[in-house]
């Protein structure tokens, strides 16, 4: 087997392991509740009988790996389990959020990956200029600010205090596909794209910077090319690959990044989904959730890696 | 954006390794040597201009909320005028949602979010350097180890982490503080154990082991010093996200509770009135917007030092 299947299997592989960690993590989390799960289920309601009868009904009364691996195989096999508080298959219950999210972070990475690769690489060109210095230092601010406030500048801005273009709050309909309501889409979109767009933007001007002070683009200009040839053809394509990793490593920040975007808007996917099932205490439902969420974040660091590990030759060739 | 480890150079080149500390023999200065490593930082630093401003920002929201409540016209929880009634004589920023001051309120709550953010950050510091430290200087099977360990930690986004933990034990102000340093481990061991891999190495260190001079104290006295410099632009930089997650649970509303005055609650509890008195939203927004811009700015000074000083030592 050449050398790079191997490493890449070897990540794979390794990849499932801590995935198969975080599930533990999130079952012993909140199965290992101190006090009783049952109880603090039904609340005020809690009567002996009723205790037991919900005890039995999720099967707490079992030893608690039991109860994992049973949970595990549900999993494996597609079938997250119920949701507490609305007695609903939680598949049922995610489906329309998970579509939502991923909507909505499709359009942010469609935004903000050729947005970013095109404002860092200009700085890269017009480096030092006023341009530079200024997405240098746009770039700094927004990557302090929380997310939350991004977005709360964005609708004071967009929707409420200085123009009204945009709702301030998602309302979503149910009944329609969300590609339909694409207008309630924008403002969390817009966020997620400015809580991203500084690692890319810098990312690619300091490639954009080493590229065209590399040789080939020398000789490429010495040869007489024209400068906009010499851009597009070697220096731009040549400064993504190395920025491929960050772009990838900002995908999957995108899937924490949905929960409090969602909750601020009161947009319906999964991030404010799993704000309301912890509020809610639906067990459940927040292991599904965060156990979807972990695994997109692997998955992508994942592709990030094996990514890093094709674009560069060292690696590929199992060098260290 | 806190998963994302980045460096100051945009993470361009990988890893970044600046060459840290300068003895390359023992000598009895060391004690000297070592201070002036980290402080030879911050006086580098400082002479740009962002870490001044950075600094100037970040000092001035300290003292707006260690010495704000002192000057606030009211008590926080007291009912001055109508709810989100606009600024008036009564009330200079106007009314918040149940018609409390929202200046009085804005003056007593920033502390909660400073005094949390801090604590947490030192809680992850100690905890990541720790692991950092013995996994880069530990045997290589042992490094694996903790490292694929923490990799399971780094599986979730921190939000997702503290949440998860706060699901179940509730929203307790200890368990936020403590579970936030938490997911900061893991990505701060990173860093240490960069750092330690590349100081293991040099002269001093393997002069003190030839010695026999015991490892863990080799570890504390020999290396850590030497890679304070990375580790406080880490610092900076897991203190701008600490405050960053700490302002959004409040806003959540897994933070502190009602009727506490704390910005990131104050901006979930005002967000319906946004349009009629954008103030009581707009000024706690506002000053967490300056608190973390001013603490980016002057980690960016302190990591634009550190590549000057490497870019000296590494020529000597």
């Amino acid at each position: 087997m050449p050398p790079l299947a191997k490493i890449i299997l070897r990540r794979l592989a390794l990849g499932l392991l801590t995935l198969l960690l975080v599930s533990v993590l999130v079952f012993a989390a909140t199965q290992a509740l101190p006090g009783d799960t049952a109880s603090a289920i039904l609340g005020r309601s809690a009567t002996p009988e009723r205790v037991k009868a919900v005890r039995e009904r999720l099967g707490l009364d079992r030893p608690a790996t039991s109860q994992y691996f049973t949970w595990l195989g549900g999993i494996v096999r597609g079938d997250v389990g119920d949701s507490l508080v609305a007695e609903q298959p939680i598949s049922q219950l995610l489906g329309g959020r998970v579509v939502n999210s991923a909507a909505l972070v499709l359009v942010a990475a469609l935004i903000s990956i050729p947005l970013s690769i095109l404002i860092g690489s200009l700085s890269g060109l017009l480096r030092d200029r006023w341009f530079d210095s200024a997405t240098s230092l746009g770039s700094l601010a927004l990557a302090a600010l929380p997310e939350f406030v991004i977005g709360i500048l964005l609708i004071m801005l967009l929707a409420t205090q200085v123009v009204h273009v945009f709702p301030a709050v998602s309302r979503v309909n149910p009944n329609e596909p969300i590609w339909s309501q694409m207008n309630m889409l924008v403002l969390p979109a817009l966020t997620l794209v400015l809580a991203v767009a500084p690692y890319i933007v810098r990312i690619l001007r300091a490639s954009m910077i080493e590229v065209l002070e590399s040789e080939y683009v020398q000789m490429a200009r010495l040869k007489g090319m024209p400068e906009r040839i010499v851009l597009q053809r070697h220096a731009l394509p040549n400064a993504v690959i190395p920025a491929i990793q960050v772009i990838a490593l900002n995908l999957a920040w995108l899937a924490g990044g949905v929960v409090v975007v969602e909750y601020l808007f009161n947009y319906p996917g999964i991030g404010s989904g799993l704000i309301d099932a912890v509020a809610n205490r639906d067990v459940p439902v927040i292991q599904a959730i965060v156990l979807l969420i972990a695994s997109l974040y692997v998955g992508f660091n994942l592709i990030a890696d094996i990514l890093t590990i094709l674009v560069s030759p060292r690696l590929r060739t199992g060098l260290q | 954006m806190s998963d994302l480890d980045l460096g100051p150079d945009g993470g361009i080149n990988e890893p970044l390794e600046p060459r840290l500390g300068h003895d390359s023999d023992l000598t009895p200065a060391r004690g000297k040597r070592r201070r002036r490593e980290w402080v030879q930082l911050l006086s580098d630093a400082l002479h740009y201009r962002r870490t001044q401003i950075g600094l100037a920002l970040f000092l001035f929201i300290v003292a707006l909320a260690a010495v704000g409540p002192y000057f606030a016209p009211y008590s926080p929880s007291e009912f001055v005028t109508m709810p989100f009634a606009k600024p008036s004589s009564i009330a200079a920023f106007g009314g918040d949602n149940l018609g409390r001051d929202v200046l009085t309120r804005v003056l007593y709550g920033g502390r909660s979010v400073l005094i949390l953010s801090i604590i947490a950050t030192a809680i992850g510091m100690v905890l990541g350097v720790s692991l950092g430290l013995f996994a880069g200087y530990a045997r290589a099977a042992v490094d694996d180890v903790v490292m694929r360990l923490l990799d399971v930690l780094l599986a979730f986004p921190q939000i997702v982490f503290v949440l998860l933990l706060v699901s179940v034990l509730g929203p307790r102000l200890w368990l936020i503080v403590l579970t936030v340093g938490f997911s900061h481990a893991p990505r701060i061991a990173r860093v240490a154990r960069g750092s330690t891999l590349e100081v293991k190495e040099r002269d001093f260190v393997k002069a003190a082991e030839s010695l026999g001079v015991s490892r863990s104290k080799i570890a504390f006295t020999e290396i850590l010093p030497n890679i304070t410099s990375p580790l406080l632009v880490e610092f900076g930089l897991r203190l701008t996200y600490s405050i960053g997650l700490i302002a959004a649970l409040s806003f959540l509303g897994f933070g502190l509770q009602p009727p506490s005055a704390d910005w990131g609650l104050m901006i979930n509890e005002n967000r319906i009135g946004l349009i009629i008195q954008p103030y009581s939203i707009f000024v706690p927004v506002a000053l967490i917007a300056i608190l973390t811009i001013g603490v980016n700015l002057a980690t960016d000074g302190m990591a634009r030092a550190m590549i000057g000083i490497e870019r000296d030592t590494g020529a000597a």
